[in-house]
């Protein structure tokens, strides 16, 4: 069986994010692997690795899909040193400042043609953090939308999924037959670091680079000329002002609470 | 038709954030409330809407929304917009609500804009992004705006509407009853308000060493929600889905108290557009206290307890 793992390059999240013209400036920080993405790749090769082990060979292949600029090789590397197999880069100059449906647009072309049963992601990018993407995706390629996965229960050879979804709302556990969208939340897995052994493979494996063209997809369609949604400006917030800061001495309870009745909080 | 608005319900009573996106949408003109409820769970509610200012309620009852989730939720609102061609659809910011909005914008081939804060009368967006370090105004160029609205945006003012109620019957296509939902069990409510929508917020960190009592105590004479920093959750000591940060629920209550919780730049984003934020640590470097309007440094496990029995004595 072929699955794929959806997976984008940030911004390091422990870096200090600016805006230039109403986008996100990503030169001036570091760009990693999202670090939600790697509970889904950990998942999914929790998943395929004793299995073909069993096998004896590579029967159950994981595949990484991202879409990005040239430089996202970079994140995407990372995941092949955890174990994935190979990776497809769908990288175009036209491709900037596409929006999320338009993102959806690419990544649903590239699965639905490229014969996977199985995709996974995380939950959101700690970029935009819309938490869009799986459901634009169940929706574009019509496939069962099993989301917020806290635990998942694959049968491959009999091609079911069932998951506990878990949120705000409580645990829903729900079934379906192949092909689904999965996305996972970080409670499902402790990712791997990637081994040095898995570092060396890493560097022989493959990620294709697709254009635009090559998927079939017009240029026109994609893009910030495409987007159907446009920034019109963007504020940086005013630091805030320096607070007042105490010794607990025996009463530093009486002295907050002393604070919160002042300001009228309590 | 000028503005539908997802009205969410939990366990026969209608959400808070109903009457808030109502409230919002007002400003686009005509306001219609949408309740997507099990056959026969629709009178129960409808009285509950009136707290929303609605000029009308479409009720659309299909047993598929229990049974299919948010599939069936997104097709059934697919449906209505592309009926009713309003300007916006405009639903409650949260797991489900962004899913169901993610699948409508596909399509009706509209423009989605997420964790909104505010909209105004011309569909201009206003966005609190990374945390909170920008605010971004957006706007959406298609017919219909579908717009996520973060719950307690607003204060929506009381009111008790008399919408026009009309019921519809929906099903999905059986190709499209893809999942099943088999189980559920509901959030453990546990008499405190939820995260994002609580006007108090107290969380607990890796200072806590596990211990949460001191901070829920305080939350509790407080009337606050409790969070949890992503060292506490990792460790097992507080459900994840009371992470607050970058990768957990970003929150902006009146009052935000940390205890114990360093303030690594992945927490500081889920909180600090708190209005007054309030920081207890033992170190005095922790880059908490660089966010904190008021500053303790101290053990938790001193000051907390000194807190909550002066609240406890404070005259009502």
């Amino acid at each position: 069986m072929k699955i794929a793992v959806c997976v984008k390059q940030v911004p390091d999240s422990w870096a200090e994010k600016k805006m230039v013209d109403g986008r996100l400036d990503r030169e001036s920080v570091d760009a990693v692997l999202n670090d939600l993405d790697e509970y889904a790749i950990e998942e999914v090769l929790r998943l395929v690795e004793p299995l073909n082990e069993a096998a004896g060979s590579d029967a159950h292949t994981v595949t990484l899909l991202s879409m990005g600029p040239d430089r996202a090789s970079e994140a995407i590397r990372k995941g092949l040193s955890m174990g994935a197999h190979d990776a497809i880069l769908v990288s175009d100059p036209a491709l900037a400042g596409s929006d999320a449906l338009a993102t959806s647009k690419v990544l649903a072309k590239v699965i639905a043609d490229g014969g996977f049963d199985l995709v996974f992601c995380g939950t959101e990018s700690t970029d935009a953090r819309m938490s869009v993407i799986p459901a634009m995706l169940a929706e574009r390629l019509g496939w069962a939308h099993l989301t917020f996965a806290g635990a998942v229960r694959v049968d491959l050879a009999g091609k079911k999924i069932e998951i506990d979804r878990m949120t705000e709302f409580g645990v829903e556990t729900m079934s379906a037959s192949l092909p689904a969208v999965v996305s996972v939340i970080e409670k499902i897995n402790e990712p791997r670091y990637p081994s040095f052994k898995g570092i060396m493979a890493a560097k022989k494996k493959t990620i294709e680079t697709k254009s635009l063209a090559s998927i079939g997809i017009e240029s026109s369609a994609v893009g910030s000329s495409a987007s159907w949604s446009k920034v019109e400006g963007a504020i940086a917030r005013p630091p805030r002002d320096k607070g007042i800061k105490v010794e607990d001495s025996g009463n530093g309870g009486e002295k907050l609470v002393d604070f919160l009745m002042e300001k009228r909080l309590v | 038709m000028s503005a539908l608005v997802l009205i969410d319900h939990q366990d026969g009573s209608i959400a808070k954030s109903g009457a808030e996106l109502a409230t919002f949408a007002k400003r686009l003109g005509n306001v219609t409330g949408v309740l997507l409820v099990a056959p026969g769970e629709g009178d129960a509610l409808v009285s509950g809407a009136s707290s929303a200012d609605l000029d009308s309620l479409v009720v659309v009852e299909s047993k598929d929304f229990k049974e299919h989730g948010i599939t069936a939720m997104a097709k059934a609102l697919t449906k209505l917009v592309k009926d009713r061609n309003p300007k916006a659809l405009l639903i409650a910011s949260n797991s489900r609500g962004k899913e169901i909005a993610a699948r409508v914008a596909v399509a009706t081939e509209s423009g989605i804009i997420t964790d909104a804060i505010d909209i105004d009368a011309q569909r201009q967006t206003t966005q609190s992004v990374f945390g909170g370090s920008f605010t971004v105004s957006s706007s959406v160029t298609t017919p219909v705006a579908i717009v996520t609205i973060r719950p307690s945006s607003i204060d929506a003012p009381q009111v008790t509407s008399t919408p026009a109620v009309e019921k519809i019957n929906f099903a999905l296509s059986d190709t499209e009853r893809a999942v099943t939902i088999s189980k559920v069990e509901p959030a453990l409510k546990g008499g405190r308000p939820e995260l994002t929508e609580a006007k108090i917020v107290v969380s607990g960190g890796r200072g806590t060493n596990g211990d949460f009592k001191p901070v829920e105590a305080l939350a509790d004479l407080l009337g606050a929600a409790v969070g949890a920093s992503r060292a506490a959750t990792d460790a097992g000591w507080y459900p994840h889905t009371h992470q607050v940060g970058q990768t957990g629920k970003t929150v902006s209550p009146q009052l935000y108290l940390a205890c114990g919780i360093s303030g690594a730049i992945q927490h500081r984003a889920g909180m600090q557009t708190s209005k007054t934020i309030v920081a207890i640590n033992k170190d005095p470097e922790a880059p908490i206290f660089d966010v904190a309007d008021f500053g303790v440094v101290g053990d938790l496990f001193a000051v907390l307890p000194q807190a909550s029995e002066r609240l406890a004595k404070r005259p009502s």
